[in-house]
């Protein structure tokens, strides 16, 4: 008897501190990736620093923003397509597709998927035609009801992991008139297989058009699917049509509907809502009109959330703010004065930033009444981007950059008012798959598991009947046959966490330097431990508890003091760089990602190249955005030593490898010393 | 550095530290807050060996008139408190051997799972059908289906840092 209590509280306490460690991991996921997105704001304003300064360029300046820039077209409008004239060869053993499709197409699709195969560009470009044409008469808000079907499955962000979708298929029976779906969005990006279960989506889509519902998510977006990985899993999988097949989903994108409600009285939408979330006026937009990521970044870039904390963030905020601070003004500077702006009328609301118009395509588009855009992309920015909590009220979602949290007072009166009773969001990874909040009225739903890491979260699913009450199924897929124990679980979590963190420090090792050295006057090298956290929560700004993590991270010396350098160990950069200069090289390690995307985006045919001039200048105005002080010499000594063959192009993919952290673990001794 | 660690205010202002961190670490909208349902983990984490009856004292003590929340401005004085004064103090390792002995009444040096689970969900503070579930998946050899308890010690005493 007392032997059990003994037992039961050693083994209470042994499951709490799993719990505890459980939760520091996940913070540190969730925070690394919101300063991702927030990452991709500060991206958005180099766009906006890069249209507000062309002029001020000479010479090269122009042709390399028209590099940056597709020309306008309106997602409404037919792209010239030519799929029939692409030749499908006797040796592709793939699907082969017949329209209308039937369900003996979607079978071929699903095992096909199952045994890794591809489908042939021919065959994607016409389902995404097709798909194109049906969603054009879609509405923006689909009405459901369950008094034609038995019951309704709801599914949440799956992020191109085809496992979960399969998954789900098989335990719930593959889409039909007996088992409608609704997918609420984010389908793409992340995983390895975006195009695999987006085509699926979209083949059962155009197959039963009555029973598949698909949701918009904030990844469904051409800029967000730069950073997350879509673009480049298109362009890897598809050499020849990659760019034909990426118009086209950037124009289905913008065109799938926003919202679904079933038998009025439930709502799903990606995000969620905000106190000025209007169903009524939501339905009566023009949703492809609406740029929401490109808009969204406009306004968020004036605000101080950057996750950057040196003066460039400041500098680069301020820039951007000066043609951005206006929603009603668009971001050319010219603009701002009171005199007609040549290109002012339609650009910052109807389109995505890449497709901002210039001068000659803007006649075609009659100029809107900016407020009336203002209010709309609002109005699709909240659904697709807001989180819930727990008290009341409205604010804007400074963590994600975009959006806003709404409390349950919000809810509570947004379904009063449209005499609904619950509202069914995705867009937050949950360990459990899924978790209800605001009493209840809020069921967040999350189709992705593992989706941090192995073992990291479940996924689920909803099901409703016409009883209207929600039923739970949770699943994770899995590698391993063995049930891993909590214990592995978390350990194997904490340890790529801390991976992710460690890789975070040493992109930042300057500034963190520059922050130890004011508080070791001596030059020690060593500091207080609340010194050190001090450090890197000012430098960092991630929202994680340094404090503890510090055992993981940094040695102490024998007086209990940190040794600072210890957290620059095991770690150093892919390939030894030794004609790059600390200062740049810490730069390239921080902003790969942002340069990546810039350089994809210049690189219109995909091969991997670009030539040494326009390395140089996209990455002078990048610098000069971000204000990193790199000399020019800097940069063309970098530009040339990269350009190994002399021909005056570059490979900038084998470039950036050389900037990906690497974790040389067994290696102490090979401590890079940049800054001595 | 040059702080006298001796010093009692140093000691305070150390554990109020560490409540802090634990706190924050279930405070998800970072207002101070944290549901109710948080606070047994929070104060096992923080080395503490409370009986069900001490813990479930200690929660109705800190929450907001039963609102399922618990405000930081009063969880950190009684936390405090509670870890100044040793309230709930730690349980030496060697009795937890000692109590898996007493169980192993045929001194085979293992248990086995209906063995335990009888103990762990009839007698004591009963643990519910899911923390036992649990107990065993994480426990229990893969092979034999024993729980090796000498094994375990370590597992259960080792103190991960974080």
């Amino acid at each position: 008897m007392k032997a059990a209590v003994l037992i039961q509280r050693w083994y209470r306490r042994y499951v709490a501190r799993l719990e505890m460690r459980r939760r520091y991991t996940w913070n540190i996921f969730q925070s690394i990736e919101y300063a991702g997105e927030q990452d991709q704001l500060q991206l958005s304003s180099f766009f906006s620093f890069m249209l507000d300064n062309f002029t001020q360029l000479n010479g090269n300046g122009p042709d390399l923003i028209s590099q940056l820039l597709d020309p306008v077209v309106d997602p409404w409008l037919d792209r010239e397509t030519c799929y029939n004239l692409i030749p499908v060869p006797e040796s592709y053993t793939g699907p082969r597709l017949s329209f209308p499709l039937s369900v003996s197409d979607t079978n071929a699709l699903l095992s096909a998927f199952k045994e890794q195969q591809t489908l042939h560009a021919r065959y994607v470009l016409q389902l995404l035609y097709e798909t194109k044409k049906l969603l054009k008469q879609m509405p923006n808000i689909i009405h459901l009801s369950t008094s034609y079907t038995k019951e309704i499955t709801i599914c949440g962000d799956l992020h191109g992991r085809l496992d979960d979708l399969l998954l789900i298929f098989y335990k719930n029976g593959l889409p039909s008139a007996e088992t409608p779906y609704v997918f609420n969005g984010d389908f793409v990006d992340r995983g390895k297989k975006s195009i695999e279960v987006v085509i699926l989506l979209f083949a059962y889509l155009l197959l039963y058009p009555d029973y598949m519902h698909l949701n918009r998510g904030n990844h469904e977006d051409h800029i967000m699917n730069l950073r997350y990985g879509f673009t480049k899993e298109v362009m890897q999988k598809y050499k020849t049509h990659g760019r034909e097949i990426l118009q086209l989903f950037q124009d289905i994108f913008s065109l799938l509907p926003v919202a679904t409600v079933i038998d009025g009285k439930i709502l799903i939408v990606h995000g969620g809502i905000s106190d000025q979330t209007d169903l009524d006026f939501l339905s009566s937009i023009e949703r492809h009109k609406v740029g929401g990521n490109k808009q969204m970044r406009s306004t968020d870039s004036s605000r101080p959330s950057s996750s950057r904390n040196s003066a460039a963030s400041i500098s680069s905020s301020s820039s951007s703010s000066s043609s951005s601070s206006s929603l009603c003004s668009p971001r050319t500077p010219s603009c701002l004065s009171p005199r007609p702006c040549p290109f002012s009328p339609s650009m910052p609301y109807t389109v995505n930033v890449l497709q901002v118009p210039f001068l000659d395509s803007l006649s075609s588009v009659p100029p809107p009444s900016p407020p009336q855009h203002e209010r709309e992309w609002k109005q699709v920015v909240d659904i697709l981007w807001s989180d819930p909590k727990t008290q009341d009220g409205c604010s804007p979602n400074t963590f994600r950059g975009g959006g806003c949290y709404f409390g349950p007072d919000v809810t509570q009166r947004l379904l009063l008012q449209h005499g609904l009773q619950l509202l069914i969001r995705s867009h937050e990874c949950k360990q459990e798959g899924y978790e209800l909040c605001h009493g209840g009225q809020v069921i967040t739903i999350f189709s992705a598991s593992n989706y941090y890491e192995e073992g990291s979260n479940r996924g689920a699913y909803i099901k409703l009947g016409r009883e209207l009450v929600p039923r739970f199924y949770q699943y994770q897929v899995s590698r391993t046959t063995r049930k891993l124990t909590l214990t592995q679980r978390v350990r194997a979590a904490e340890g790529s966490a801390l991976r992710a963190l460690k890789e975070k420090l040493f992109a930042h090792r300057s500034e963190l330097l520059a922050g130890f050295q004011q508080y070791d006057l001596n030059n020690t090298g060593s500091v207080s431990v609340s010194e050190w956290a001090q450090v890197l929560e000012s430098v960092l700004r991630l929202d994680v508890p340094w404090r503890t993590l510090r055992p993981h991270l940094t040695r102490l010396a024998p007086d209990g003091s940190v040794e600072y350098q210890s957290c620059f160990e095991d770690m150093g950069p892919g390939i030894p760089l030794p004609q790059v200069t600390p200062n740049l090289a810490e730069t390239l390690f921080r902003y790969r990602t942002d340069i990546e995307i810039i350089f994809n985006i210049i690189d219109k045919d995909h091969s991997g190249l670009i030539s040494t001039e326009e390395f140089r200048h996209t990455w002078r105005l990048f610098s000069a955005h971000l204000g990193v002080d790199i000399d020019d010499r800097a940069i063309d000594d970098l530009a040339r030593s990269i350009d190994f063959n002399k021909d005056g192009s570059i490979d900038f993919t084998e470039f950036l490898e050389a900037f990906r952290v690497v974790h040389k673990l067994d290696n102490k001794d090979q401590q890079l010393n940049g800054k001595t | 550095m040059a702080e006298n660690k001796q010093s009692a205010e140093a000691i305070v202002s150390d554990v109020h530290k560490k409540i802090r961190a634990a706190f924050e670490a279930f405070d998800f909208e970072s207002n101070n807050t944290v549901d109710a349902r948080e606070i047994s983990t929070i104060v096992y984490s923080l080395g503490c060996f409370p009986f069900q009856k001490d813990l479930h004292d200690f929660i109705s003590q800190v929450e907001e008139n039963h609102s399922g929340y618990v405000h930081l401005d009063k969880f950190l004085p009684a936390m405090t408190k509670v870890l100044m004064e040793h309230k709930f103090p730690p349980i030496p390792e060697d009795l937890l051997l000692q109590a898996f002995e007493v169980l192993d009444k045929e001194k085979k040096g293992y248990l086995e799972p209906e063995e335990l689970t009888k103990y762990m969900t009839q007698e004591g503070e009963p643990f519910t059908q899911e923390e036992m579930d649990e107990m065993l998946t994480a426990l229990a050899d893969h092979e034999k289906n024993h729980i090796y308890y000498k094994d375990l010690i370590s597992q259960l005493t080792i103190d991960p840092d974080m």
